[in-house]
C-alpha cells in the first residue's frame, strides 16, 4: 500500500476543519435563519420587519454614532502621544506605551465593573450627581478607556516609520511646524489612523457589555439588540447580525481595509 | 575681494558629553564649491547639519553674508540641502516634491494704490510661476517629463537627480550636499560628479559639499576643507592640499604617501634613511620632522646616481601606473612610475629637493594629567599605573608605611597630589592579552612611516589616547591592552594651584 505523501499543505487541515465547522457552516445558518420564517420556510419577512421597524433602523444609527463619538475622541487624545512619543528621542520610552497596553492585559469584564464601581461612587458627591442618569456619557467613556490603545498602537508604528529626514527635509525647503504637520507628518500616518479607526469602530458597535453595565441597560446598541433576540426570534437575531456583517463590510472598504496588507500593520497586538 | 558667504566664528559642538566639533573657523567665498573632507565621524556632517540648521552650535557663531543665523530655524534660512538618502517624499509625486518649497515661499510684491503710492504685499507663488520653475528645475537634472511619475518608481540615480532639482528650485544661495552620491554606483558617480560640477558653474550659487571620498574631493572642489577629529586640519584649494599637506594626517589621508622620521641638520638640510637631503622647508636646526614625500615624486636611476639606493621587494601593475616597492636599508619606500622594474632589482632613487615636505611631528610625547594613588602608583589616561614616585623629589626614598621620605628628612603623604605625567613615543608597548597592562583600547589610527608604524590606541571610557611606535603591524580597531614600564613613566609635580581660588 501506498503511504499518504506528507506535505505542507497536510498541516492545513486543523484551520480547514476549524474553518468549516466555526466559519463557515455558522454564517450559513446565520443566512437561513435569517430568511426563513418560524415554520423554516423561505421568507423575506425577516427582512421587511427590519427595515420597516424604525426602532430597529435607529438602534443601528444609535450604535454608529456612539462608535463615530467613540472613534474621534480615542483618536483625539491617541493621535498627539503616539506623535510625541514616536518622535521623542527618551530611551525609555517602551515604559510609557507599556504603560497604555497595560490595561489589555486585565480582564475586560473587571476593568469594566471597576470603572461602573468608580462612576457610582463619584455620583455620591452632589456636584457629580448628574453622573447617575448620565448613560451615554458613561458608555463612551468605557468605550474609550477599553480601546484607546488599539488607537495608539497602529498609530505609534506608524509614526515610527517615517524618517526623520523627511521632517528635516520639510524645514529645510521652508515648511514651517504647521505645513510640515498638515503635509508631510499628516498624510504619512493616514495609514496607522486607518488601521487604529477599523480597530476602535467596528468593535465598539457591538461591545455591549460596556453599554450594559455602564449604561444602566439603558443604551441599546446593536450588539445588545441581537443578543436579545436571540433569546426568543433567532429569525430576527439572524437578520440584524446580517446586516450589522454589511456595514462592517462597507465601513471596511470605505477606509480601504481591503487595499493592501499595509493597512493592517500595527494591528499585532 | 571675494565676499564671505558663510563664516564660522569658534564653532564648538557637543552632542551630550561628546566634543563633536572644537572650535572650528573658516569661511567660505561666494560662488565656490567647498567640500568638507574627513573619515566617517570626524565632524563633517554635523558642520554642515549646523549650516543648514538641524543642529545648533553649542558655542560660536554661524554668519551668513555678515549676519549672525546661529539661531535661525532652518525654514528661515536661504540655504537647501541634499540629503544623503535624498529624503524625499514617499507620498508625493516628482512634481509635488519638487514644488514644496516654492509653495512655502511668500514673495514680496510692489503694487500701486489708487493715490499713487507703493506699497508691497507679501504673496504665495502662482500656480503658474511653481509650474514654469519645476518645469526649469527638472530640464536642469535632464529629467523632463517625469513630473508625474510616483517616487517608489524612480531608480537611485532619478532619485539622487529628483533631490537636487528639489533643492536648486528654490534658489537658495548656498546648495548644501550631504554625502549626495554615496548610494550610487561607481559609474553613476563619476557621472554625476561632472554633472554637478557642471551645475555649479552654471547656476553660479556656492555648493558646500561633504565627502569622504578624497578623489571625489579632489575632482570637483575648489576649495577642500580637511577634517579629523573635529577639527579643521588643512584648509586650501585641491593643488595646495595634494602638494603642501599641512600634517602627516592630511598626507596619508588624501593620495599615498611616504612618510618618515627625520631631523633638520642645518638650514634647508634633513636627515632620514641614514643620508643628507637639500629641502625647501625651513625648519630649526635638530628640530625633529616627519619627512613627506609621495610615491609619484621618486625618480629611479641607476644605483650608483641615486641619493639613495635598494632593491625592489614588489612590483603591482595599477593600470595608469606600477606600484613598486623599494627596501632601502631597513625602510621601504613606495614608488608610482609608468616604468616598470623587476623584482630583486637594484636601484637608485633622487628626489627633488621641492618634493620633500617637511612638517612638524604631531606628537613628540605623550602628555596627561595623572593624580597619585594611596598606594603610590599613579592614576592617568583611563588607568592605574606602577610607577617610581621618587622621582619627585630627588634624592627621596619610600618608607614601610609608602609614606615618601625627602632628602631632608621630611615626611610627605603623596595621596592625591597632581602630577604631570610624560611618556615617549617609543616606551608603550600593546598587547593583545586581555589585562595584560594598565589599561584597553582600540588602535584608531595606523601610519606607516617607512621602517615602523605610528599608532594611536584610544581607551573607552574617557578617550584618552596613547601615541607610539612599534614595528609591529597591527589592524585599525584592534581592541588591545596597553603596557608602560614602570621606570618609563616620568612624573613631575604641578605647580601648587592658588588655594585663595575659592574665595
Amino acid at each position: 500500500m501506498k503511504l499518504p505523501r506528507f506535505s505542507r499543505k497536510t498541516l492545513c487541515i486543523p484551520y480547514a476543519v476549524f474553518l468549516v465547522f466555526f466559519i463557515i457552516i455558522p454564517m450559513c445558518v446565520i443566512l437561513f435563519y435569517a430568511f426563513t420564517d418560524k415554520e423554516m420556510n423561505f421568507s423575506f419577512s425577516n427582512f421587511l420587519r427590519f427595515f420597516s421597524d424604525p426602532t430597529k433602523l435607529s438602534t443601528i444609527a444609535y450604535s454608529i454614532v456612539i462608535s463615530l463619538i467613540t472613534t474621534v475622541i480615542c483618536l483625539v487624545i491617541a493621535y498627539p502621544v503616539a506623535l510625541i512619543l514616536a518622535r521623542s528621542r527618551l530611551k525609555k520610552k517602551f515604559v510609557i506605551l507599556m504603560l497604555f497596553v497595560l490595561p489589555m492585559w486585565i480582564n475586560f469584564v473587571l476593568r469594566v465593573n471597576a470603572l461602573r464601581e468608580l462612576f457610582n461612587l463619584l455620583a455620591q458627591a452632589e456636584a457629580l450627581a448628574w453622573l447617575e442618569n448620565a448613560n451615554i456619557f458613561k458608555t463612551v467613556v468605557g468605550m474609550v478607556y477599553d480601546f484607546l490603545p488599539f488607537m495608539i498602537l497602529p498609530l505609534y508604528t506608524t509614526m515610527l516609520k517615517i524618517d526623520n529626514s523627511l521632517y528635516e527635509a520639510s524645514a529645510d525647503l521652508g515648511g514651517n511646524a504647521f505645513v510640515t504637520f498638515f503635509r508631510i507628518t499628516l498624510p504619512l500616518s493616514v495609514p496607522g489612523i486607518m488601521s487604529g479607526v477599523t480597530m476602535v469602530f467596528l468593535p465598539s458597535m457591538t461591545n455591549y457589555v460596556v453599554s450594559d453595565m455602564l449604561g444602566n441597560a439603558k443604551v441599546t446598541i446593536i450588539g445588545k439588540f441581537i443578543s436579545d433576540y436571540f433569546g426568543n426570534d433567532w429569525h430576527m437575531g439572524s437578520m440584524i447580525a446580517l446586516v450589522l456583517l454589511i456595514v462592517v463590510f462597507v465601513s471596511t472598504w470605505l477606509t480601504g481595509g481591503f487595499k493592501s496588507e499595509e493597512n493592517v500593520r500595527g494591528a499585532n497586538l | 575681494m571675494a565676499e564671505h558667504i558663510i563664516e564660522l566664528k569658534g564653532v564648538t559642538k557637543y552632542f551630550g558629553e561628546n566634543l563633536i566639533i572644537d572650535n572650528v573657523s573658516f569661511s567660505v567665498n561666494k560662488g565656490e564649491f567647498i567640500t568638507f573632507l574627513g573619515p566617517s565621524g570626524c565632524g563633517k556632517t554635523t558642520t554642515l547639519r549646523m549650516i543648514a540648521g538641524f543642529d545648533l552650535p553649542t558655542s560660536g557663531q554661524i554668519l551668513l553674508n555678515g549676519e549672525d543665523i546661529s539661531a535661525l530655524p532652518p525654514n528661515k534660512r536661504p540655504v537647501n540641502t541634499v540629503f544623503q538618502r535624498y529624503a524625499l517624499f514617499p507620498h508625493l509625486n516628482v512634481y509635488e516634491n519638487i514644488a514644496f518649497g516654492l509653495k512655502c515661499k511668500r514673495v514680496l510684491n510692489t503694487y500701486r494704490n489708487d493715490k499713487g503710492e507703493e506699497y508691497t504685499k507679501k504673496e504665495k507663488l502662482t500656480k503658474k510661476e511653481i509650474a514654469a520653475k519645476v518645469k526649469k528645475a527638472l530640464e536642469i537634472v535632464d529629467l523632463e517629463g517625469f513630473e508625474k511619475r510616483s517616487i517608489s518608481t524612480l531608480s537611485g540615480g532619478q532619485q539622487q537627480r529628483v533631490a537636487i532639482a528639489r533643492a536648486i528650485v528654490n534658489e537658495p544661495e548656498i546648495l548644501l550636499l550631504d554625502e549626495p552620491l554615496g548610494a550610487l554606483d561607481l559609474k553613476m558617480r563619476k557621472e554625476m560628479q561632472i554633472e554637478l560640477k557642471k551645475m555649479h558653474d552654471r547656476l553660479g550659487i556656492t555648493f558646500i559639499y561633504v565627502t569622504h571620498d578624497q578623489e571625489e574631493a579632489l575632482t570637483m572642489s575648489d576649495t577642500i576643507v580637511v577634517m579629523a577629529d573635529g577639527v579643521v586640519q588643512q584648509m586650501g584649494t585641491p593643488t595646495d592640499i595634494y602638494n603642501e599637506p599641512a600634517n602627516t594626517f592630511v598626507a596619508d589621508f588624501i593620495g599615498e604617501s611616504n612618510i618618515m622620521n627625520g631631523t633638520v641638520v642645518g638650514k634647508n638640510k634633513v636627515r632620514f634613511c641614514g643620508k643628507d637631503f637639500v629641502c625647501v622647508d625651513d625648519f630649526p636646526a635638530n628640530e625633529p620632522v616627519d619627512v613627506v614625500v609621495r610615491p609619484e615624486d621618486i625618480r629611479m636611476c641607476a644605483p650608483e646616481d641615486g641619493m639613495l639606493a635598494g632593491e625592489v621587494i614588489s612590483v603591482v601593475f595599477k593600470g595608469i601606473h606600477y606600484e613598486i616597492t623599494v627596501q632601502v636599508g631597513k625602510y621601504e619606500f613606495v614608488i608610482n612610475s609608468t616604468q616598470s622594474r623587476k623584482v630583486g632589482d637594484k636601484i637608485g632613487m633622487t628626489i627633488a629637493p621641492d618634493e620633500i615636505h617637511l612638517m612638524k611631528p604631531h606628537f613628540i610625547t605623550n602628555v596627561y594629567d595623572g593624580v597619585i594613588t594611596k598606594h603610590n602608583t599613579v592614576r592617568f589616561g583611563d588607568g592605574e599605573w606602577d610607577c617610581d614616585v621618587t622621582q619627585l623629589y630627588p634624592g627621596s626614598y619610600i618608607d614601610e608605611e609608602e609614606y615618601l621620605i625627602t632628602k631632608t628628612g621630611e615626611k610627605i603623604d603623596l595621596t592625591d597630589t597632581e602630577v604631570r605625567v610624560e611618556v615617549g613615543l617609543n616606551d608603550i608597548e600593546i598587547s593583545d592579552e586581555e589585562d595584560a597592562g594598565g589599561v584597553m583600547g582600540h588602535i584608531i589610527s595606523i601610519i606607516y612611516k617607512g621602517d615602523h608604524y605610528r599608532l594611536i590606541v584610544r581607551t573607552e571610557e574617557n578617550e584618552e589616547d596613547y601615541v607610539f611606535s612599534t614595528e609591529d603591524l597591527w589592524n585599525e580597531n584592534d581592541y588591545v591592552s596597553v603596557l608602560i614600564p614602570k621606570e618609563k613613566i616620568k612624573l613631575t609635580l604641578k605647580p601648587k594651584a592658588k588655594e585663595d581660588d575659592a574665595a
